[in-house]
């Protein structure tokens, strides 16, 4: 208590000052800290409890969840490198121009972030189905149908995945600001030049990073996907799909693509932590 | 060949105003105050910021005219930049930093390799630190690689903001040096060192609020800078000299005892308000007193500035009433003194 008056006598103390001792932070507080973790750690443990090590490689090797692997690497990859094409430009546009209305195109771009992925798969249903918004005329003049395709399963996943890339790219923009653009120029750097020869390396790390978000989050699209890509195998069905359907059919199996699943999503983790320490 | 700039430039909440500066080749000093407008001046030039109204041309082409829809695009302008934040490209080698205007100039990689190693020689660049990155070198450095990066593509107009603010002293002399020959054709000089403009500028324009105060050759704008803070400035004195420990001979063959220890050639800078005048020698704690003759007084309200010569030419600034009683006129023979604390040393 004393220690609290005299500290709030001399201003600002309490925020210079060192960090307090662990003594004074309430009990519960701790508690409830650490259950929370328990949470977050308790299904990683489950599953590796119930993990079928020895019969992991036959399991892994079974031909549907070998199909559901080939689709689920097309598929994550396609929208991932969809990500990056359509991403690039946007995250420029977004930290290089004055917008008229910011907070809205932001919360356009943010919202597969927040929105339930089955309402995304709605929504995309309802827009690029055969009788949808623009759905109607892909059908009629390019012959286009996207519902229940594996190029489908495309565009839902880099829909949710989108908005992972914009983010950390536009992050990284405005953070290296435009003054090295602005170098490049007095030495005689177009737009272009500029673009390929000072911007997109100096973020390179955050494009790394941006590009691993999304593909992770392409991988694990599961709701969007099923609702608006269907559940066919070898066309749309991805290994989510697969593990819901091997959750019925043979829990084990289920429990060895999660595996693999969360291998990959760990990697990922572990990899952006490098990428993302200046070295 | 000129810059000629007439014209506004709009920053959020305060206006450079330029009317009618003709920028003529060589090295011209731009000075004043912080804010003034100095860095948009040459950001203007480099076309890194528009015109709201009026007109710039470089040598001879319109560069910037809003009125007729001009804008030539910094990139296509051939004004170079060194910046006071350097801005060297971080991923790029020391080398390729140098070499990257003339490979946008169209430069093969190899040809550019072997200009930008020629220009960082110049510079005082070591080979070690070439392929290193701008990061591992030390501020002094990057500032060379910064000025030999702005030369490489040749331009017109070198514009150079603060240029020694962080070298080390060693290399000033030798960058001062580069930049007096420098192949550009204009170079602008945006300092806050008196020793910049003694040595450098051919001209010296002064910024005031945003707008043009002052301009001429050193001694014009020195005999009317247009502001207070110019006047300051300029009354710095600025005597090449050659230093050996807490003594500098100048030129003159005067010997001022100051209170930095140095060697060889050095600059001795010190305000005019620092020099006292005094019919008889003085006494007391100067110990840098010389006999020199009096040239000129220029009385400016209730300050009188006293130009000397004799060993050494300084400028001592007094108050109207003491150069009254001191009977100050030309031809007359007068002790001058300085104390040593208040003399700085550029090496």
């Amino acid at each position: 208590m004393q220690a609290l008056t005299a500290a709030s006598h001399s201003g600002d103390a309490v925020e210079r000052g060192p960090a307090r001792p662990a003594g004074q932070l309430p009990a519960t507080l701790t508690v409830v800290g650490f259950v929370a973790l328990g949470l977050l750690a308790l299904p990683i443990v489950g599953l590796l409890q119930r993990a079928p090590w020895t019969a992991l490689p036959s399991l892994l090797g079974e031909s549907a969840v070998l199909e559901a692997l080939r689709v689920s690497l097309v598929v994550s990859v396609s929208a991932a490198a969809a990500c990056v094409v359509l991403g690039l430009p946007l995250a420029i546009v977004l930290a290089r121009r004055r917008l008229r209305f910011p907070r809205i195109v932001r919360a356009v771009v943010m919202l597969p972030m927040v929105l339930p992925p089955v309402v995304a798969g709605t929504a995309l249903l309802f827009a690029l189905g055969r009788r949808g918004l623009v759905g109607q005329w892909l059908e009629e003049w390019f012959g286009v149908s996207l519902p229940f395709t594996t190029a489908g399963s495309v565009v839902a996943a880099a829909f949710v995945a989108l908005p992972f890339f914009v983010v950390t790219v536009e992050a990284a923009l405005r953070q290296a600001g435009d003054e090295l653009d602005e170098a490049a120029a007095t030495l005689g750097a177009g737009a272009w030049a500029t673009l390929a020869h000072v911007t997109l390396p100096t973020i390179r790390p955050a494009l790394a990073a941006g590009t691993a978000l999304a593909w992770a989050r392409a991988l694990g699209e599961f709701g969007a996907t099923l609702t608006f890509a269907g559940n066919f195998p070898g066309r749309t069905r991805t290994l989510p799909l697969e593990t819901y359907l091997a959750l019925e059919r043979n829990p084990e199996a289920a429990v060895a693509i999660s595996l693999v699943l969360m291998a990959v999503a760990l990697a990922v983790l572990v990899t952006l932590r490098d990428r993302w320490m200046p070295r | 060949m000129t810059v000629s700039f007439d014209g506004r430039v709009a920053r959020s909440g305060w206006t450079l105003r330029v009317d009618g500066l003709d920028i003529d080749e060589g090295v011209t000093a731009v000075i004043g105050a912080n804010g003034t407008g100095k860095t948009t001046l040459g950001r203007a030039v480099a076309g890194l910021d528009r015109l709201a109204d009026g007109r710039l041309e470089i040598a001879g082409s319109v560069a910037d005219d809003p009125a007729a829809s001009v804008f030539v695009p910094a990139h296509r302008r051939r004004v170079a930049m060194v910046f006071q934040d350097l801005r060297l490209f971080g991923h790029l080698r020391v080398i390729d930093n140098v070499a990257f205007g003339l490979r946008r100039a169209g430069a093969d990689r190899a040809g550019a390799r072997r200009q930008a190693g020629a220009l960082l020689e110049r510079v005082g660049v070591d080979s070690a630190a070439w392929p290193r990155r701008p990061a591992a070198l030390s501020g002094g450095q990057r500032q060379r690689v910064a000025i030999a990066r702005a030369l490489a593509p040749e331009p017109e107009v070198l514009i150079v903001d603060e240029p020694l603010a962080s070298v080390d002293s060693s290399g000033r002399a030798q960058l001062r040096s580069l930049l007096g020959d420098s192949p550009a054709r204009h170079v602008i000089l945006i300092t806050h060192d008196p020793v910049d403009v003694a040595t450098l500028a051919e001209r010296v324009v002064v910024l005031d609020g945003g707008a043009v105060a002052s301009r001429g050759s050193a001694a014009e704008v020195t005999a009317s800078p247009g502001c207070e803070w110019a006047a300051t400035f300029l009354g710095a004195n600025v005597v090449p000299g050659r230093a050996h420990g807490t003594s500098v001979t100048t030129e003159g063959g005067l010997v001022l005892a100051v209170a930095e220890e140095a060697a060889g050639a050095v600059y001795v800078t010190f305000p005019a308000h620092a020099v006292t005048l005094h019919r008889d020698r003085p006494a007391g704690s100067a110990r840098n007193a010389w006999q020199a003759e009096l040239r000129r007084v220029d009385v400016d309200g209730e300050r009188a500035r006293v130009h000397l010569g004799g060993p050494v030419a300084v400028k001592a600034d007094v108050t109207r009433r003491s150069a009254d009683e001191l009977d100050l006129r030309p031809g007359l023979t007068i002790w001058a003194s300085l104390k040593a604390t208040e003399v700085t040393v550029v090496t």
